[in-house]
C-alpha cells in the first residue's frame, strides 16, 4: 500500500495495462519495471537476482515444479547485511549444535518458504553449496535443519546462499517449551498408535464372537476370544485411555465438572464389568466399543492439538524475524554482530528506519524516534545525544550511535516479555459449552441408571445390572466430546490460511457472543500514519513540495512527498529540526513547515491561512504552511486517516451486538475525535498500560471482553481480556500476550473472525443437540434392555460419525 | 481348530512387534513433520533433475 491512497485529490497511481508475470515469483510486474527488450521480466531486483542464482546453479527445474504445482508466488526477499553475525562465538554457543565428526547442525527459520517448490529448491542446497551435508525443510513450520562441515564452510556463507535464492534465514530461538511440546506430541502419537492397534485387534476378535452368536462356537474358543478381548481392552484403558482417567481425577480433585468425567466413567465401568463377565464366564462384553471410543476421542483431541500447535509455532516464528543483528562500533570500525554478543557499555549504530535493539543513551547523532510500540504515542519524539532510547523504538531520522545499558532479556521490553511469559494465562479459563454439559450429563446418566435398577431389580437383578452397565457405556458422550474439538480445529486451520492465527480453541465462544470490544486506536482503526486531509490554496505547488520532502523519513514529510509525482529537477533542501524544510526548486524559494518556521523566516500569515489552520485544528490535524518566495501560498492539514474498512466492520460488529470502545495511549483529543467520526460513544485517551489493564478488568466484570492492540503498552490488557487480539506489525510482547494474531492490518479480519466464530458456535450447538438426542434414545433403549454389544458397536460410532461430518463443515462461512 | 490357541497369540505378538516398530519410529522423530514428506515424493530423483534440458 502506498501513501498515495490518502483522501487527496491526486491522480490514481498508474494501472498496469496488461499483466505480465514475474519470471521468478509469478506475481504481476509493475509497468515501471517492464523491459520490453528482455525475454524475462521481473517484479523486483530481488526476484531477478534469485532467478539468476537459481539458474546459475542448474536448478531451473524449480520453476517447472512450481508451475506444475500451480502455486501462487511470493516475491524474493533479501536480508540486510552479510550474515556475519551467524559466525559470532556467542551465536554459535546459543544456536549451533555440534555433531560428532566435526559437523554442525542448526535450525533456521526461513522467511519466504511457502510451497513444495521452495522445499525442493532448498533441499538441493547440499548439491550446490559444497560443505553443506543436509538441508531438511519443514514446510508447515517454515524451518530448515541444516548440517554442514564447519571446516569447509561458514554458516554465514550458507545463509548468503539462502539469501541469493530469495529467502531470508533467521535463527530459531531455543525454547524449553518447544522441546516439551515435541515430547508431548510424540507421546500423543504413540498413544494413538497403541489405541488403534488395540481397537483393530479387539474388533477382529469381536467379529468372531458376533458370528458365534448366530452360528455355534466351541466353548474353549469362546473363552479364549473373550479373555484375549479383555486383555487388550484393559491394556487400551490403562495406556492410551489414561489421559481420560487422569483428566477425570483432576477434575474431581478441583471439584469442577469436566467432560472427561462421564467418558472415564463409561470406560472404567465398561472395562470392569467386561473383565468380571469374562472371569465369571457369562455376561455381555463391550471391549470393541470401548477401545474404538478411546481411539476416536484421542484422534479428535490430537487434531485439535495439532491445529493449535501450528498457530503457536507460527507466532513463535514471528519472533525469530525481529532483528537479532546489531552494528557494533569497535575502535571506530562498524561490524555486524549478533545481539547475544552485545554487552553493557558497547557502542551500537542504528541506521534510519531500523528498530532500536537495546536500551541505552544516545552517544552521537540527532534524530526522532517512533515510540508507538512502547507508549502508544503516535507522534515522533525528537532525540539528541544524551537522551535515553528503549529497545523497540524505531529510528525515523538519521543514523545514531547508542551506548548500551541493557540488551536482550534485561531491556524494558525484554523484562516485560519475561513477565508475560511467567504469568502466562492468569485469567479465568473459559468454560466451553461442552464442559457445561458435563454436569447435567453425569447427573442424568446416574439418574437413568438408578431408575433402570430400581424398576428392574426387583424382578431380575442380573439383567437389571447388565442393563445399567449397557446404559453407562452407550451413553458415553463420545459425540459430545468430538464436536467441539473438531469444529474448532477445522475453523482454526481455515482461518490460519487467511492469516488469522488462533492460539486456543476456547476463543470462539466469547467471540460469538456480544463482547465489549476495546480498540487501541493506532494501527487498528486508523492508518497509523499521517496523510493529507485538506489542502487550501495554490495546488500547483504540490509537485515542488513533494520534491522537497522526498527522501526524508519524518512521517509528515512522507505524507507531503506523496502528495504528487515529484518533478525530476534538482532540489536543495535544508532541514530545520522539528520545524520544517526550506529549499530552492527551479529558481523559486520554498519553505514548508510549522507556524514557528514561518515566524522564524519573517513570513506574514494572511487571514485565510490562519482560518485554514483553525479548521485544521478543529479536525485535530497538524497544519503545515507552504510559502513560495516568502509568501504563504497554501496550507495543508495533516492527520491520521481512519481506515476505509473501519466503519463497515464496526457497523457489522455492532449489528452482531458487540460494544465497541476506544482505549488508546494517544492524545485524548485525537482519540475523542476519532471516536466521534466512527460513531463510538465511549473513548479513553492518554491511557497508560495500567489504566488499560484496569479498564479491561472493569469491562470483564460485565461480560466477555475483546481487546485489540499492537503495542508493548497493550500487552497487560491483552492478557487480561477474555480474548486478546494482536494485529499485524505489533510488538513481540503483544503477540505473546494475545490469543489471536491478525496478520493483515485493519479490522476486516476481526469481522471475519467474529463471523467464523458465530458459524462455528452454531455448528457446535447443532452437533451437541444431535449428540444429546442420540444419548436419550440410546439410554431409553438400554433401560428397556434392548442394547446388545453388537447394537452398541453399530450405533455408537454411527452417532460419532454424524457429528464428525457436521463438524467438518465448520469455518466455511468466512468472507461474504 | 485347536491350532487357534497358538496362532492367535502369535498373531498378537506380530501386532505387538508392529506397534513396537511404530513407537521406535515416533521416538526417533520420524513423525515430527507430517506435512513436508508428502510433497517430497513428488520431486524427481537427483540424477534426473540435474540433466540439462
Amino acid at each position: 500500500m502506498t501513501a498515495l491512497t490518502a483522501g487527496v485529490e491526486i491522480a490514481p497511481p498508474f494501472k498496469e495495462s496488461r499483466c505480465i508475470e514475474c519470471a521468478h515469483c509469478g506475481l504481476d510486474v509493475p509497468a515501471g519495471l517492464l523491459h520490453l527488450e528482455r525475454d524475462k521480466q521481473f517484479c523486483c531486483n530481488g526476484c531477478e537476482a534469485a532467478y539468476e542464482a537459481i539458474n546459475a546453479c542448474g536448478l531451473r527445474d524449480y520453476y517447472e515444479l512450481k508451475s506444475r504445482l500451480a502455486e501462487t508466488g511470493e516475491a524474493a526477499r533479501r536480508g540486510p547485511g552479510r550474515y556475519t553475525e551467524f559466525d559470532d562465538p556467542a551465536f554459535t554457543e546459543r544456536h549451533i549444535e555440534s555433531l560428532p565428526g566435526g559437523a554442525c547442525s542448526v535450525e533456521l527459520y526461513i522467511e519466504g518458504v511457502h510451497c513444495a517448490a521452495c522445499v525442493w529448491l532448498l533441499e538441493k542446497l547440499p548439491s550446490v553449496v559444497p560443505g553443506v551435508t543436509i538441508c531438511e525443510v519443514d514446510l508447515s513450520r517454515r524451518t530448515a535443519t541444516v548440517q554442514w562441515d564447519a571446516v569447509r564452510i561458514a554458516l554465514s556463507e550458507i545463509c548468503r546462499a539462502f539469501d541469493r535464492f530469495g529467502y531470508v534465514p533467521h535463527p530459531v530461538e531455543p525454547s524449553a517449551q518447544r522441546d516439551a511440546r515435541k515430547n508431548e506430541d510424540r507421546a500423543y502419537m504413540i498413544r494413538i498408535g497403541v489405541a488403534a492397534a488395540c481397537a483393530g485387534n479387539v474388533m477382529l476378535l469381536a467379529f468372531a464372537l458376533y458370528s458365534g452368536e448366530f452360528d455355534a462356537i466351541g466353548e474353549p474358543y469362546l473363552t479364549l476370544f473373550r479373555w484375549m478381548s479383555a486383555g487388550i481392552g484393559v491394556l487400551s484403558l490403562l495406556w492410551p485411555g489414561k489421559p481420560f482417567i487422569s483428566g477425570a481425577i483432576a477434575a474431581l480433585r478441583a471439584k469442577v465438572w469436566h467432560l472427561d468425567m462421564p467418558i472415564a466413567l463409561a470406560l472404567v465401568v465398561g472395562t470392569f464389568a467386561g473383565v468380571f463377565a469374562v472371569a465369571r464366564g457369562s455376561g455381555e462384553i463391550y471391549f470393541d466399543s470401548l477401545t474404538m471410543l478411546i481411539l476416536l476421542l484421542l484422534i479428535a483431541r490430537w487434531i485439535q492439538l495439532r491445529q493449535q500447535r501450528r498457530a503457536t509455532d507460527a507466532i513463535e516464528m514471528l519472533f525469530s524475524v525481529t532483528p537479532r543483528r546489531v552494528r557494533l562500533v569497535r575502535a571506530d570500525c562498524v561490524e555486524d554482530a549478533s545481539i547475544d554478543a552485545v554487552n553493557r557499555g558497547d557502542l551500537v549504530e542504528i541506521g534510519p528506519q531500523e528498530c532500536v535493539p537495546v536500551d541505552g543513551v544516545i552517544e552521537s547523532g540527532t534524530t526522532s524516534v517512533d515510540n508507538s510500540m512502547l507508549s502508544g504515542e503516535s507522534l515522533p519524539i525528537p532525540l539528541t545525544s544524551g537522551d535515553a532510547v528503549s529497545a523497540g523504538a524505531v529510528n525515523l531520522g538519521s543514523s545514531i550511535r547508542v551506548r548500551v545499558e541493557a540488551a536482550g532479556r534485561t531491556t524494558r521490553v525484554g523484562r516485560l516479555m519475561s513477565d508475560i511469559e511467567r504469568l502466562g494465562r492468569s485469567r479465568t479459563p473459559i468454560i466451553g459449552s461442552a464442559d457445561k454439559i458435563a454436569k447435567p450429563f453425569v447427573l442424568g446418566v446416574f439418574l437413568a441408571s438408578g431408575i433402570c435398577l430400581s424398576v428392574r431389580a426387583p424382578t431380575d437383578l442380573g439383567h437389571a445390572l447388565e442393563a445399567a452397565v449397557a446404559l453407562l457405556i452407550v451413553c458415553c458422550p463420545c459425540a459430545v466430546a468430538l464436536a467441539t474439538p473438531l469444529a474448532t480445529s477445522i475453523a482454526i486451520g481455515r482461518l490460519a490460511h487467511c492469516g488469522i492465527l488462533i492460539k486456543g480453541g476456547d476463543t470462539f465462544e466469547p467471540l460469538a457472543s456480544t463482547p465489549t470490544l476495546l480498540l487501541d486506536k493506532t494501527g487498528t482503526v486508523t492508518e497509523g500514519r499521517f496523510t493529507i486531509r485538506t489542502w487550501t490554496g495554490d495546488e500547483s505547488l504540490k509537485p515542488a513540495v513533494a520534491a522537497l520532502e522526498a527522501g526524508s523519513s519524518h512521517p509528515v514529510a512522507i505524507a507531503l512527498a506523496a502528495v504528487a509525482e515529484p518533478p525530476s529537477t534538482s532540489t536543495q533542501a535544508h532541514h530545520h529540526l522539528g520545524l520544517g524544510v526550506t529549499g530552492h526548486i527551479d529558481e523559486m524559494s520554498l519553505a514548508v513547515g510549522s507556524r514557528r518556521l514561518m515566524l522564524d523566516l519573517d513570513i506574514d500569515e494572511p487571514p485565510w491561512a490562519s482560518e485554514a489552520s483553525h479548521i485544521a485544528a478543529d479536525l485535530h490535524c497538524t497544519p503545515v504552511f507552504i510559502a513560495k518566495n516568502n509568501e504563504i501560498r497554501a496550507v495543508a492539514a495533516l492527520g491520521d486517516a481512519i481506515r476505509p474498512d473501519a466503519m463497515p466492520c464496526l457497523d457489522e460488529l455492532a449489528a452482531a451486538g458487540w460494544k465497541p470502545e476506544l482505549l488508546s495511549g494517544d492524545e485524548p483529543r485525537m482519540v475523542e475525535h476519532t471516536a466521534r467520526s466512527l460513531g463510538i460513544t465511549r473513548a479513553t485517551g492518554g491511557a497508560s498500560p495500567e489504566q488499560k489493564l484496569e479498564r479491561v478488568a472493569q469491562a470483564s466484570t460485565d461480560g466477555p471482553t475483546v481487546m485489540v492492540g499492537d503495542g508493548v503498552n497493550d500487552a497487560p490488557a491483552l492478557s487480561a481480556a477474555t480474548v486478546g487480539v494482536a494485529v499485524s506489525g505489533g510488538a513481540e510482547a503483544s503477540l505473546m500476550a494475545a490469543d489471536v494474531y491478525l496478520s493483515e492490518p485493519g479490522l476486516a479480519p476481526l469481522a471475519d473472525l467474529a463471523r467464523t466464530a458465530r458459524s462455528v458456535t452454531r455448528r457446535i450447538r447443532l452437533c451437541l443437540g444431535l449428540a444429546i438426542s442420540y444419548n436419550i434414545v440410546a439410554g431409553a433403549l438400554a433401560i428397556a434392555g434392548f442394547i446388545s454389544p453388537l447394537l452398541a458397536a453399530v450405533i455408537m460410532p454411527a452417532s460419532s460419525l454424524t457429528v464428525l461430518f457436521i463438524a467438518l463443515g465448520a469455518g466455511k462461512a468466512r468472507r461474504q | 481348530m485347536t491350532v487357534l490357541f497358538i496362532v492367535l497369540p502369535a498373531a498378537l505378538l506380530l501386532a505387538a512387534a508392529a506397534v513396537g516398530g511404530f513407537i521406535w519410529m515416533v521416538r526417533t522423530g520420524q513423525c515430527d513433520d507430517l506435512d513436508t514428506p508428502a510433497y517430497r515424493i513428488l520431486f524427481d530423483d537427483d540424477g534426473q533433475s540435474k540433466r540439462d534440458r
